[in-house]
């Protein structure tokens, strides 16, 4: 019991870290990156702290509530700081805290050079605290704040650089999309308050049964939008793209490996609420399909390479949210995956940063190739890596993808052969496109400058020198973890059905669901679809050489460069319409309200020119004339009286 | 102990204390070349004396009114001194007893004098032009802090008035280029209100039975019987509240105001006075004229939603600085407005928080930004760009009060607007959903701002300019602690206001 009453000190010290490296500025430049190493490194300890003491405990006992303060103490709205400390938000605690240190370690060296280090290790100090209040807080209110905090975090990382007004830009563009997904999550939480009176986990999800389905459905639709927003689903997807213009460790942590996966996050824990909902259900499957082909087809056509993970990451996240809307059979798999995944993604982008930093910053595919002689750890790393998320038997892709595969061929009707299909066909191209740029990195003749070519006319003699080197110590060592992690964790924790039984008490038991087709049919045909991914990317990008200037392309490639046209979508339907009325309404509160007013005061201002003798400037006069013509008022208040 | 304290007239010695120092500022000569540090230490111990005030309150009457005090005054019609207050007018009383020494170190060296004065007579021409800021700033102090206590509708009236004159000086003499203007709009816009007031105030009386004390509130409760004439009586006094508040569309004075006025006016005039208005619908709408409001509820409440969604998209569509914070401002009463006349408990306790964290975080961004422009010689934002790597602490600071002023929750501007959002939702969803769309368009307004004058290339011209000085610091570290108190434990400023919205709430009959 003690333990967990401290686990409150998981968020403070990142939060007072963050405080300290910010208030301090400059003074502490020194050593400020240790600081911050420090403070995660010590969530994580107390996180494995607090493991030990649940499992200390029975699977029954495993959900303890901790009080802090009393926060919204509003009357009828009563909401007070605590902590929910159970199997599903110590998954995540987990996760966070140790691909989080491993990523500040690793950023230590990747941010040496940059005059900055100190805040972005605030920054990062504060995405840290304010994701461990997302995923402990026992109310969606206190969700709330940290998944508005993460949303911050986020912004003021993608703009690191924001002396690139395109940085800039792309920050501004994550946090307002993410605001759109909160206008759901805000109403959401209206509607839990109008029906319930709390917003409390607890009270709400013990009222959900029974509860009116209308209500729930709005309460789980909403939820949804949230947790598009915050994890780039269709159609509030378009801002993770651009948020690859934060440096390379932040796409690691907050854009692959753990923010962007709050959503599935948010729709697992409301489970009582979904459950009760079967449309909102329904759509957050829909969703979870739709975003992993929309992803998976964006991947195929990138040649930026952290674009191309990027879009990888919404094409599996998207498999995760399909997992979550299959309700409990498909919810440990969700979180399951969500945990290899952000071992794997996270291990592949810190990779693309290893890449970069050894390519003078290049993140052009097109301009690498034949890098595994150079950069042998970071090669072996994301081999690891790239066979995880392939799912290749026996890494740790493969005992989470496999399994949500298999449940959405899980049900009756239409429903599982359209989702498995697409579960399925998703597989084959993320196959395609994960080896693709696996590839086209690594393998295949060189398309860079080594400073030793022959023709100098060539477009590749006309770029800057490179010297690929393997990266230092404090980047691989990172790098190696996650690797190990991508190779064992799933099959350690599939031993048993070890992990799922570890979520029961917050996911709920669930007896033998068939698919609809045999299971050994299931992996064979998800072995197979990856197979020829893997032999045309092949044969492709490593068999043939890949020309360093993009070809035309199909009209579907030229679409998928173009992220399916999401953003002048979004232009044409939203912001050129806003940008007009925003025009028109300034037009109008200068000419239209305020002219009349305008004229009057116009004439007072002339009135004033030809008085201005008495008004001399001072403020004596003016006091004067003025206490004289209230006296006045009240004079004749007086006398209307009397 | 505590009796003992709570037993001296508090309002009064803090309503009598800054006027008397703006006073002999004014007519001792001698006093005016100390007037800054006079005036700071005297509004410190106003402050001092509202810490006291907030210590003896009982939290647990809080809808009582407290330290109350009556003499009567103008017996002849009704008027008496009456002064009091429950949780709302002590927290507006502190917070006008916070930011004015905040308000007065902000402007410590910023009052300048105006082109064309002779240089030999500069210096002696400074001096009195500061004094004569300090002067009108604690007078301003003394009658903001009696207007939240008075419980007589014809001393709130007078205090009403009376207030316009100092804010009149403070733009009109120490404002900028345009200043004259925007001063008479201001002054013509809250006459006009004023008047209307009046209007109702008069025809109040003769609803009274009488006697030297008519205008108290106390007594005046349910004295209007005539639905047709208490709807009257309620829009005379709504109007002024409204154009004073502002809302759309009696709006248009007040981005003249706080781009034509020096920073430190627009946050005594947005912060503070302003919420006289608000205020007013709570303490003297609702309960004169219950009937009334209830009836009217419905048209103010569209009208508030216009006020957020417009007050947004206008701001976003700004170049001047100062006017984009007046905007947002715009949006911001309408969701205090909007709180009020949902007639539920929550929405009403968020409006009174919300006039607390609006205060403290448009009072950061209008000293921040009044810093910013100071220093670089214009408000246009599109004169500024990459701004963060050379004035770091201005961008921080900036930032933190805009994140405040778009609600992110752990600053003081979310728990005021999700009280509002839940609050309005409970009487329809629709209008909770309208409402919602402000919180899109402040992360609008705030970062394009942001991203205009912080981020990008730095210009060649601004990269001389300086980041914030030791007292600038401490100014804006004062309002970032509060802003980041109200974000994180508004707990001690909702129990002294939950349970006067369960009083008031009652009124539009709609509680849940």
């Amino acid at each position: 019991m003690d333990t967990l009453n401290l686990s409150w000190l998981l968020i403070a010290i990142p939060l007072a870290s963050a405080g300290v490296l910010l208030v301090l500025g400059r003074r502490v430049d020194r050593w400020g990156h240790w600081l911050g190493v420090l403070a995660s490194a010590a969530s994580a300890a107390g996180a494995i702290a607090m493991l030990v003491e649940l499992l200390g405990r029975g699977a029954a006992d495993r959900s303890v509530g901790v009080h802090l303060f009393r926060w919204i103490p509003a009357g009828d709205l009563n909401v007070d700081a605590g902590l929910l400390v159970d199997p599903l938000s110590l998954t995540f605690v987990l996760l966070i805290t140790f691909v989080g240190t491993l990523i500040h370690i690793y950023a230590v060296a990747y941010m040496e050079h940059d005059t900055d280090r100190r805040r972005f290790f605030a920054y990062l100090n504060l995405f840290v605290a304010a994701m461990l209040v997302l995923v402990l807080a026992d109310s969606y209110a206190l969700l709330f704040l940290g998944w508005e905090g993460v949303g911050l975090a986020s912004y003021l990382l993608i703009g690191f650089w924001n002396y690139r007004s395109d940085y800039a830009v792309a920050a501004k563009k994550a946090f307002v999309m993410n605001r759109v997904g909160d206008m759901g999550m805000l109403v959401a939480m209206m509607a839990l308050f109008a029906t319930f009176g709390s917003v409390n986990y607890e009270t709400v999800f013990a009222a959900a049964e029974g509860t009116n389905q209308g209500v729930l459905t709005l309460v789980g639709l909403m939820l949804l939008v949230g947790a598009c927003g915050k994890s780039a689903q269709f159609p509030l997807q378009a801002w993770l793209g651009d948020a690859m213009a934060g440096p390379t460790p932040v796409s690691a942590l907050i854009h692959a490996a753990t923010m962007v996966t709050a959503g599935v996050y948010l729709i697992v824990r409301s489970g009582p609420i979904f459950e009760g909902a079967p449309t909102a259900q329904l759509v957050v499957v829909i969703i979870g399909a739709i975003t992993l082909l929309f992803g998976a087809i964006i991947g195929c056509a990138k040649d930026d390479l952290k674009k191309a993970l990027a879009a990888s990451t919404m094409s599996q996240i998207g498999y995760m949210i399909l997992a979550a809307g299959l309700g409990p059979i498909g919810y440990a798999f969700a979180i399951f995956h969500l945990v290899t995944h952000g071992f794997f993604k996270a291990g592949m982008f810190l990779g693309a940063g290893s890449v970069m930093h050894g390519m003078g910053e290049e993140v052009d595919m097109r301009r690498f190739g034949g890098l595994r002689r150079y950069m042998k750890v970071t090669y072996a790393t994301f081999a690891f890596g790239w066979l995880a998320i392939l799912g290749v038997p026996p890494f740790s892709g493969f005992w989470s993808k496999d399994k949500i595969i298999e449940a959405a061929f899980v049900g009756e009707g239409w429903r599982p052969l359209v989702f498995g299909s697409v579960a399925l066909l998703g597989a084959g191209i993320t196959a395609f496109y994960m080896s693709r740029l696996f590839f086209m990195t690594f393998h295949g003749e060189k398309r860079w400058n080594d400073g030793h070519s022959s023709t100098p006319d060539t477009a590749i003699a006309r770029t800057p020198v490179q010297h690929p080197h393997e990266s230092p110590r404090l980047m691989t060592v990172p790098m190696i973890v996650l690797a190990v992690g991508s190779v064992a964790l799933g099959g350690l924790l599939s031993i048993g059905g070890v992990f799922t039984s570890w979520l029961e008490p917050v996911t709920g038991v669930v007896g033998d669901h068939e698919p609809v087709l045999p299971v050994w049919l299931l992996m064979t045909l998800t072995l197979a679809v990856v197979v020829v991914g893997l032999v045309l990317a092949w044969r492709q990008y490593a068999a043939s050489s890949v020309p360093v200037i993009a070809l035309a392309g199909s009209v579907l490639t030229r679409a998928a460069r173009k992220d399916l046209y999401q953003d002048e979508v979004n232009d044409g339907l939203l912001v050129q319409p806003g940008q007009y009325l925003t025009r028109s309404l300034v037009y109008g509160d200068r000419q239209v309200i305020d002219g009349a007013v305008g004229g009057l005061g116009r004439v007072m201002v002339r009135l004033g020119d030809v008085t201005r003798r008495l008004q001399t400037g001072y403020v004596r006069s003016y006091a004067a004339t003025m206490t004289i013509g209230l006296v006045a008022l009240v004079a004749v208040v007086l006398a209307t009286r009397i | 102990m505590q009796t003992q304290l709570a037993e001296l007239p508090w309002l009064t010695i803090l309503i009598v204390v800054p006027a008397v120092a703006a006073l002999l500022i004014w007519l001792v000569k001698p006093l005016r070349r100390a007037a800054r540090p006079i005036g700071l230490a005297v509004s410190v111990l106003v402050l001092a004396g509202a810490a006291v005030m907030v210590s003896a309150f009982d939290t647990s009457d809080a809808a009582a009114y407290q330290f109350t005090t009556t003499r009567s005054w103008i017996a002849s019609f009704g008027a008496s001194y009456d002064v009091g207050v429950n949780g709302l007018g002590l927290v507006l009383v502190l917070l006008a007893a916070l930011l004015v020494p905040i308000v007065l170190l902000a402007a410590w060296n910023e009052v300048s004098l105006p082109a064309g004065v002779v240089a030999a007579r500069a210096s002696d021409a400074l001096v009195y032009r500061q004094a004569g800021y300090v002067a009108l700033v604690l007078v301003l102090e003394s009658l903001m802090i009696a207007v939240f206590s008075a419980r007589d509708v014809f001393f709130f009236y007078i205090l009403f008035e009376a207030m316009l004159i100092p804010v009149y000086f403070m733009i009109g003499v120490y404002g900028g280029a345009n200043r004259r203007y925007a001063a008479i709009k201001f002054l013509l816009y809250s006459l006009a209100g004023g008047l209307i007031m009046l209007a109702g105030v008069i025809a109040l009386y003769f609803q009274t039975d009488g006697g030297p004390q008519a205008f108290r509130i106390d007594n005046l409760a349910n004295a209007v019987d005539d639905p047709t004439l208490q709807m009257w009586l309620f829009l005379a006094f709504f109007v002024a509240f409204a154009i004073k508040a502002p809302m759309w569309p009696v709006h248009t004075w007040l981005p003249d105001a706080a781009q034509q006025g020096p920073p430190g006016t627009s946050v005594l005039l947005v912060g503070v006075l302003d919420k006289v208005g608000t205020f007013g619908m709570i303490a003297l709408c609702l309960p004169l004229f219950p009937d009334a409001a209830k009836a009217a509820a419905p048209v103010i409440i569209a009208l508030a939603l216009i006020s957020i969604i417009y007050g947004g998209l206008v701001a976003i569509g700004q170049n001047d600085l100062m006017r984009m914070i007046a905007f947002t401002s715009v949006s911001h009463f309408g969701f205090i407005v909007l709180g009020i006349f949902v007639g539920t408990q929550t929405g009403l306790t968020g409006s009174m928080v919300y006039m607390v964290a609006h205060g403290v975080s448009t009072a950061a961004m209008f000293l921040i930004a009044g810093f910013l422009t100071q220093r670089g010689g214009s408000q246009d934002m599109r004169s500024y760009s990459g701004m963060q790597r050379i004035t770091p602490v201005i961008a921080g600071t900036f930032l933190v009060s805009g994140l405040a002023s778009l609600a992110l929750p752990g600053l003081s501007g979310f728990v005021p607007e999700y009280l509002v959002l839940l609050g309005s939702f409970q009487l329809h969803p629709a209008v909770g959903a309208i409402a919602v769309i402000g919180v899109v368009l402040a992360a609008l307004y705030i970062l394009m701002a942001y991203q205009r004058i912080f981020t990008g290339e730095p210009l060649e011209g601004r990269k001389s300019l300086t980041d914030l000085g030791g007292r600038e610091k401490w100014v804006v570290a004062v309002l970032v602690a509060a802003i980041l108190f109200l974000g994180f434990y508004p707990a001690p400023v909702l129990d002294v206001l939950a349970p006067v919205a369960d009083q008031f709430a009652v009124i539009l009959g709609s509680a849940s």
